[in-house]
């Protein structure tokens, strides 16, 4: 398979986040010059040959996206989702820590292709040092002329601001975060009617794209789409930043083309599952996707669609390994536990539902659970699936009523014997 | 307060060209105004009211939705223990066991001398280096027993 590190070249070199080495090693702000002489709709028209997809979650065709903004006259706005806030990934604050530019000029060249005159970049408020960073780039990217009154000597006005979020995992999904770009509540909106393309930041159109969706932006204009598909596969085009984290050897951030076989991602990349032990289980893309179990992941390719026809998703690339030592009732705790911290409240099934799959899996967990609770958890997932306002309410129901369906036996073991059969103790620190 | 009300007048100054009106300036501020004040009491929450033009009980009705907004006095050493699943598969829980019982104090508690202050928070970010502590504004990744002694060493 055709691989390139594309993101991840300085990962670990904070010095290399600076202008002068983007501009003198990696063609740096050469596409914005290109896309200076290109028509927004010839920007797009790239975008969508590249099939380049979403890179926070939903896999979306980012130029079909693009393409969706209306010719009006109202100010448009590109809002970048930097809130990294699935459970299981860490790659946006690599190309922010490490990249900064790469993302920027990507942002540039998004802002040029909608008409929009300010771009927003929202990132979690835990982020203070990558927000830091990224100011300190934005800075030099306007001194440089790549923002400011005249891009790159054009009669086009461009700002960048970093917007700090302040601790809120919903704001990661993209009608919430303009509410909290807004001053208000991070509350996801209704769709229809606010659906961001129209009915985005402050009633205008809107593009939200997460910010390695942005960062591929650079590499496809001004390389071009055939290199930009020469990675990967159709439909699953680039290299990829995937998160691997848990019990592996070497967990860590891996850059591979989409297509790469998962297993020996684990194997090889990873050094294997630690101490020995043997895989168990993964969430292959954060913990709102449902689980796989070891068997099933036997010939998975790391895509979308393969994924997804596996049954899970590949989410935001956050593969989260267990081994065979692993309680999964305790990891339905955990998972259960953040969602039923981090709901917003808006809707009763979420809100509620929530807590109820909490307390089941603590009753369960502490040996006092019953047959009944595995159907009823199910039972519970089955009414926040599809019946709330936004995603998360799946984000909450697929994980946990895939892991009462896939480790039934281990659950049930839990109820016959009346404790846990892992000795109720939670995975040891090591170090 | 005086500071406060400059370090809110500051970043009004500095941010209000990017935004199409002052009810988007309120995290910006609250941030700032929080900076200077290490928590948003109700005076600096009615600095923060009257220096937008936003009404109080907007303000506090956003300041609620937000766990990284205080509504109450931190230690100035704040340990932030991940204790999410890529965490927790690592010894998160651990590790928040060894720091209430070095500390005399459980999650969500602040030891009396005002300098530590314990929460157990969810995914930071940071899975591939886990276990992870953010304190104030820093990460500590693959945190170890020795790390965190160290830590609070340097505090006490
Ligand atoms: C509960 C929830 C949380 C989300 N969190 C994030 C996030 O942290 N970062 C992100 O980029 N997208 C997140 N998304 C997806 C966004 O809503 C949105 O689809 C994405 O930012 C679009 O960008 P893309 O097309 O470039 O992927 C989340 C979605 C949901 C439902
Ligand atoms: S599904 Fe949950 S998080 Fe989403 S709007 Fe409803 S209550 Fe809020």
């Amino acid at each position: 398979m055709k691989s390139e590190l594309v993101f991840s070249k300085y990962y670990g070199e904070p010095e290399a986040a600076g202008l002068n080495n983007y501009l003198n090693n990696d063609k740096g702000y050469d596409a914005l010059k290109k896309a200076l002489e290109m028509t927004p709709e010839g920007i797009t028209q790239m975008v969508k040959d590249s099939e380049l997809r979403g890179r926070g979650g939903a896999g979306f065709p980012t130029g079909l996206k693009w393409g969706f903004i209306p010719k009006t006259n109202k100010p448009k706005y590109l809002v970048v989702n930097a809130d990294e806030s699935e459970p299981g990934t860490f790659k946006d604050r690599a190309i922010m820590n490490y990249t900064p530019h790469m993302m920027i000029e990507g942002c540039i060249i998004s802002a040029l292709a909608i008409d929009a005159h300010i771009i927003y970049v929202y990132i979690r408020g835990e982020f203070v040092r990558e927000a830091e960073v990224l100011e300190k780039a934005i800075e030099e990217a306007y001194s440089a002329r790549y923002l400011g009154n005249t891009v790159c000597g054009k009669d086009y006005k461009l700002d960048m601001v970093v917007h700090r979020g302040a601790g809120a995992y919903i704001c990661g999904e993209e009608t919430a975060l303009l509410n909290s770009l807004e001053g208000k509540r991070g509350e996801p909106r209704i769709k229809p009617p606010y659906f961001p393309a129209v009915h985005g930041a402050f009633g205008c159109p809107t593009v939200v794209n997460n910010v390695e969706t942005l960062a591929a932006i650079p590499g496809i204009v001004r390389e071009g789409v055939d290199w930009f598909k020469s990675f990967g596969r159709e439909k699953n085009t680039g290299m990829k930043l995937f998160c691997v984290s848990g019990h592996v050897n070497k967990p860590g951030l891996y850059e591979k083309p989409y297509g790469y076989p998962f297993m020996k991602l684990i194997e090889e990349d990873c050094g294997g599952i630690w101490k020995g032990r043997k895989l168990k289980a993964v969430f292959p893309g954060g913990s709102s996707s449902p689980v796989l179990t070891a068997e099933e992941l036997k010939d998975v390719a790391l895509d979308f669609d393969d994924l997804q026809a596996a049954g899970s998703m590949l989410g935001s690339s956050a593969i989260m390994v267990m081994d065979d030592s692993t309680c999964m009732v305790q990891v339905a705790i955990r998972t259960a536990y953040f969602y039923y911290e981090e709901s917003c409240g808006q809707c009763t099934p979420c809100r509620e539902g929530g807590k109820w799959l909490l307390d089941l899996n603590r009753r369960l967990e502490s040996g006092n659970g019953k047959m009944e609770d595995l159907d009823l958890i199910a039972d519970i997932c089955d009414k926040i699936d599809g019946k709330t306002i936004c995603a998360f309410g799946e984000a909450t129901a697929w994980p946990l009523r895939s892991l009462v369906k896939k480790f039934r036996h281990e659950y049930e073991q839990h109820i016959l014997e009346g404790k846990c059969p892992f000795g109720g103790k939670a995975p040891s620190w090591e170090q | 307060m005086k500071q406060v009300q400059n370090a809110i007048d500051a970043e009004i100054d500095k941010k209000k060209r990017f935004y199409p009106n002052k009810e988007a300036l309120l995290l910006p501020v609250l941030h700032a105004a929080q900076r200077a004040y290490g928590w948003l009491p109700h005076d600096v929450m009615e600095m923060v009211a009257k220096s937008l033009e936003l009404p109080l009980p907007k303000v506090k009705q956003v300041t609620s939705f937000y766990t990284m907004f205080y509504k109450k006095p931190v230690g100035e050493c704040h340990l932030q223990v991940c204790n999410n699943i890529a965490c927790y598969l690592r010894g998160s829980s651990d590790v928040i066991h060894y720091i209430e019982n070095k500390l005399g104090i459980l999650p969500g508690e602040t030891t009396k001398d005002g300098l530590f202050t314990l929460t157990e928070v969810e995914c930071l970010g940071s899975c591939g280096t886990a276990p992870v502590i953010q304190i104030n504004d820093d990460y500590f990744e693959s945190v170890s027993r020795s790390d965190v002694d160290k830590i609070l060493e340097a505090k006490q």
